[in-house]
């Protein structure tokens, strides 16, 4: 007995020694970052151009077949207070102080478009058990397949921004979020928001090049005359303006390891409500922790022999009731 | 010698038993509203609190508190401690109904239950998902504890000839069924705790650690170890069968063991991780109360009481169970934040769902033990 005793802890110990392994980000080389697609689309939205006129929500309800949202029982007009099933894109406003400036974060006001970011590497489809969220091999697009999805909701607890909702009273309930106007984009078009934006606040495009166009507006000097594109960034219709002032950071270039929508504003992104990333994607993390413990169900494997080696030498001695 | 194991063949249907009967209905019929109405209705769960209390305390506590066959299996058949082998039916038993009835409440949870098999096929199961470890793990050993307490069951008709067939050819592959079963538990309670680490800032830093995995292992190893003693205590008591003492005593100490691991790996993890451990307001307040249910315990169970007194390792016993499951309640509702505005308590018929399901858990229990050989036979 104390002789397989001791091998056990041998095993036990060796065992150990690959979990504590596995588990040390420094031991097991991180799963590396996924990079952007080549022909990756996405939306630019610059909160200094938005005047608030919430065409964009009109809009993306119209296109995409959702209901208006009454949340006060008197209102007359759609007045959603937060994303939900119903409402997957919405404009939010910042006020400080007296709230006069736009744009300014002392004494001043700046709104802000919430939807979905459509990650590079999204928390929600390395969640998902089931593959109902997934990011469209071309596009990037991150949709959803009411057809496999069980209903878990897991990525609502993975989503840095909450962005899938639930229907939560429905007997048959479905995930809801943006798709980018998915089905539009099949037949050649573009999202209903960009499309209907009178500002050029919000921009179709694809990925390289609205970067390429934020990068350009943060060269500006302020106050100097520029032109912004309409609907589309290859649309070839401008609106022409003195450029505002911008915090020199294009939200969603690196934040949670990037997304395919981008944001400029001029007052800093924690007050307009988007969280702080680091660089990796959380899904980057949490891949690394379980693929260490489960690349190619080795450990697993490992462990299971071990395990039925002791059992048999133990019982094989014993007698079993 | 006797038998190892005795049925106690007293009457099922008591007072308790109606009680618990009564709370089985109400949770059923409340479970019924749900399929008609969805989850809305009988919940407070909302698109920022997706997870309540029926993934907190269903899957994860429940699961938890059905460690007790995985733990006595390690002790018996991996440490070789026949010792304690009078013990493991029991601990079978309340594995087999508190997994059981985690895997009921998933499927009461889901919202798209018709859709729930789709986690089973190859092809469309995600391998980047923490969940689907979790899923497939808990299921195949939802299986293999039903084999596992198979031979409780055979044995009660012992005398019809399939069942003796049947008890051989389990006994000759229990060898690989116990590796299994120990095997499961392993992974998926770790997974159990890498659930959150895609919650990323959402989760406190008090909890919020690559060390999930290890943390969620190792208290329900604890969980399991103290829900056998206190199991077999209740049962003693109210029973009026003799106490195991000795061999509470013994477990006693292996449990102190692996609470001081547990501790001393999240203090160290808390410090080199530098978490804002004293400025975190009622997560602190939290945080503390949870630890110090693991602290106390382990302090009385090192101490010569131990040896002496079961009330001071019942007690131990179930400050050690509330210790798992508030850890487990902080790391999924309390500690995670997904922003301002959101709110979440459970509902009332949310809560009695659970009730019902724990009354149908205990119900089970009482007439498993009453009617099959599960508890040691009384030596003397």
């Amino acid at each position: 007995m104390a002789v397989s005793r001791r091998q056990f802890l041998k095993l036990a110990a060796g065992a150990g020694l690959c979990a504590g392994a596995g588990l040390s980000p420094q031991v097991a080389r991180a799963r590396p970052p996924v990079p952007r697609l080549p022909e990756a689309v996405g939306i630019l939205y610059d909160a200094t151009l938005c005047i608030g006129c919430k065409a964009c929500m009109s809009a993306c309800k119209e296109f995409n077949g959702l209901p208006p949202e009454h949340t006060d029982p008197r209102a007359i007009w759609d007045d959603p207070l937060d994303l939900s099933a119903k409402t997957v894109n919405i404009v939010k406003l910042y006020t400080h102080g007296t709230g006069l400036a736009k744009d300014r974060e002392q004494d001043g006001y700046s709104y802000i478009r919430r939807f979905c970011m459509h990650c590079v590497d999204p928390a929600c489809t390395s969640a998902c058990p089931v593959g109902a969220l997934h990011k469209d091999p071309r596009t990037g697009v991150v949709k959803y397949n009411p057809d496999v999805c069980i209903g878990c909701r897991y990525c609502q607890i993975a989503c840095p921004y909450n962005i899938p909702k639930f229907q939560w009273d429905s007997p048959f309930p479905r995930i809801v979020k943006c798709q980018m106007c998915d089905h539009l984009q099949a037949r050649g078009s573009y999202p209903a928001c960009c499309r209907f934006c009178p500002t050029g606040a919000s921009l179709f495009g694809e990925v390289r090049e609205l970067l390429k166009e934020a990068r350009r507006r943060l060269a500006l000097k302020e106050g100097e005359p520029t032109w912004f594109p309409l609907r589309r960034v290859d649309s070839g219709s401008h609106t022409f303006r003195s450029a505002p002032a911008y915090l020199p950071h294009i939200y969603g270039e690196k934040d949670g390891g990037g997304a395919q929508v981008l944001m400029l504003a001029n007052v800093p992104f924690t007050k307009l409500g988007l969280p702080v990333l680091g660089e990796d994607s959380i899904a980057s993390h949490s891949e690394t922790v379980y693929h260490a413990l489960y690349k190619g169900m080795l450990l697993p494997y490992l462990v299971l022999s071990g395990l039925v080696y002791l059992v048999y030498r133990h019982t094989s001695k014993k007698d079993l009731p | 010698m006797a038998a190892e194991y005795v049925p106690l063949r007293t009457k099922v249907v008591t007072k308790p038993f109606l009680v618990l009967a009564a709370l089985a209905l109400t949770g059923l019929f409340l479970i019924g509203y749900r399929y008609l109405a969805g989850l809305g209705a009988v919940t407070n769960l909302n698109d920022g609190y997706p997870w309540g209390l029926w993934i907190a305390y269903d899957v994860l506590v429940g699961t938890a508190l059905g460690c007790g066959g995985y733990a006595m299996a390690i002790l018996v058949y991996v440490f070789n401690r026949w010792e304690y082998h009078p013990l493991v039916r029991s601990a079978v038993l309340t594995s087999v109904l508190g997994y059981t009835l985690a895997a009921v409440a998933i499927f009461i949870d889901i919202g798209r239950y018709w859709n729930g098999y789709k986690l089973f096929l190859p092809w469309q199961v995600n391998l980047s998902s923490v969940l689907v470890e979790v899923a497939l793990c808990i299921g195949a050993y939802v299986v293999v504890l039903w084999i596992e307490f198979l031979p409780t069951l055979l044995e009660k008709h012992r005398e019809h000839p399939q069942a003796a067939v049947w008890l051989r050819r389990l006994n000759h592959a229990l060898p690989v069924i116990a590796a299994v079963g120990i095997l499961l538990p392993t992974m998926h309670q770790s997974s159990l705790g890498t659930l959150m680490v895609i919650a990323g800032g959402k989760l406190s830093p008090l909890w919020q650690t690559y060390l999930l995995p290890l943390f969620f292992l190792l208290s329900a190893l604890a969980m399991g170890f103290a829900v056998t003693a206190v199991e077999s205590i209740a049962s003693s008591y109210f029973f009026g069968r003799p106490y195991e003492t000795p061999m509470l005593a013994k477990l006693a100490r292996v449990t102190a063991g692996v609470v001081a691991a547990y501790l001393v790996l999240r203090l160290a993890d808390l410090l080199y991780r530098g978490a804002p451990v004293l400025s975190s307001g009622f997560l602190t307040g939290m945080f503390f109360l949870e630890n110090l249910l693991y602290l106390v315990p382990l302090i009385f169970l090192v101490s010569p009481a131990a040896a002496r007194d079961l009330r001071v390792i019942f007690l131990a016993g179930v400050a050690l169970l509330l210790a798992g499951a508030l850890y487990r309640f902080n790391v999924f509702l309390v500690g995670f934040s997904p922003g301002p505005g959101w709110r979440y308590f459970p509902a009332v018929p949310e809560i009695f769902i659970t009730l019902g399901l724990i009354s149908l858990e205990l119900m089970a229990y009482l007439y498993f033990v009453k009617r099959y050989p599960v508890l040691p036979a009384e030596h003397g």
